[in-house]
């Protein structure tokens, strides 16, 4: 129940986004409120279980992303760490398009995070920074295959990999 | 403040350029995913940027709309881009590509 209303929410909020400007309720016209409101409670109902659920641990409270200091991490490490270092990492990844000097590889790296959560947040973060991408992960442990075009060493750390991801991914979803 | 936003395009058209080339230069599958998918994130990012600047500097509800849209697609892009290149590099990995040149490769290790 808990889990399909705070679905609608975040549906509803971004049908509100989408619909910005159009009437003048607020700036929203009473059909698209009505419309969104009827989409985000199907929605809810279709995806409450999938988007809040209980993870294994005791760090996997299911109600713990609602919290607003998370949410502002999150932002945070958005803008600031994670900008940077994608901004470093393609500037290097043009550098070896135009030289063409690459050493790829597949490596394993062991964040050591608990839950479903944060392992997407640490996948989805090296896979967005060039010069790294997942390519699979260890479901019972929770390690990463890393596919790193510039490796230096075979069993490098998780810091030569992708820097300080993993204590933000660990701060912003455990 | 024109200035500005040209120079806001112009490295996100640069970024995607390179993205293109990295598809001619790179051997396989592995390392084009990284020239192809993250270089023209990177570049759509500075073009997104551009557009929500213009959007909210020119101002009135129209540009203010296609500002908000223009954050809704950013933010799309993010979610969906790293997903979508993992599903690529995990497909393959599983119909049997490996990495060519590749120096290590402890995913073969495990299987």
């Amino acid at each position: 129940m808990l889990a399909t209303l705070i679905t609608a929410g975040v549906a509803f909020v971004f049908y509100l986004l989408l619909t910005f400007g159009s009437g003048t309720v607020g700036v929203w016209s009473i059909e698209e409120l009505i419309t969104g409101a009827v989409l985000s409670l199907v929605a809810g109902l279709v995806a409450g279980r999938v988007a809040v659920r209980r993870e294994g641990g005791e760090r996997g409270h299911p109600l713990r992303m609602l919290n607003p200091l998370r949410i502002l991490l999150f932002l945070v490490y958005l803008v600031g760490p994670f900008l940077f270092a994608m901004a470093k990492a393609n500037l290097d990844v043009a550098y070896r398009v135009i030289t063409g000097k690459i050493r790829p590889g597949i490596v394993r790296l062991t964040p050591g995070l608990s839950t479903d959560f944060g392992v997407t947040l640490l996948a989805n973060s090296i896979t967005l920074t060039p010069g790294t991408l997942s390519v699979d992960v260890d479901e019972e442990n929770r390690d990463l295959y890393v596919h790193w075009i510039n490796v230096t060493d075979p069993e490098p750390s998780t810091k030569a990999v992708c820097g300080s991801f993993p204590d933000w991914a660990r701060r912003i979803a455990e | 403040m024109h200035i500005f936003l040209y120079v806001l395009f112009g490295i996100g058209v640069a970024f995607n350029g390179l993205g293109a080339l990295a598809l001619i230069r790179f051997p396989d599958v592995y390392t084009r995913l990284h020239g192809a998918t993250k270089c023209t994130t990177f570049g759509s990012i500075f073009t997104a940027v551009a557009v929500i600047v213009y959007g909210f500097a020119r101002g009135g509800t129209t540009y203010q709309t296609l500002a908000i849209h223009a954050i809704i697609a950013l933010l799309a892009l993010l979610i969906t881009n790293p997903t979508g290149s993992h599903a690529i590099a995990r497909a393959s990995y599983r119909s049997g590509i490996k990495p060519k040149g590749a120096v290590v490769d402890k995913l073969e290790d495990r299987s």
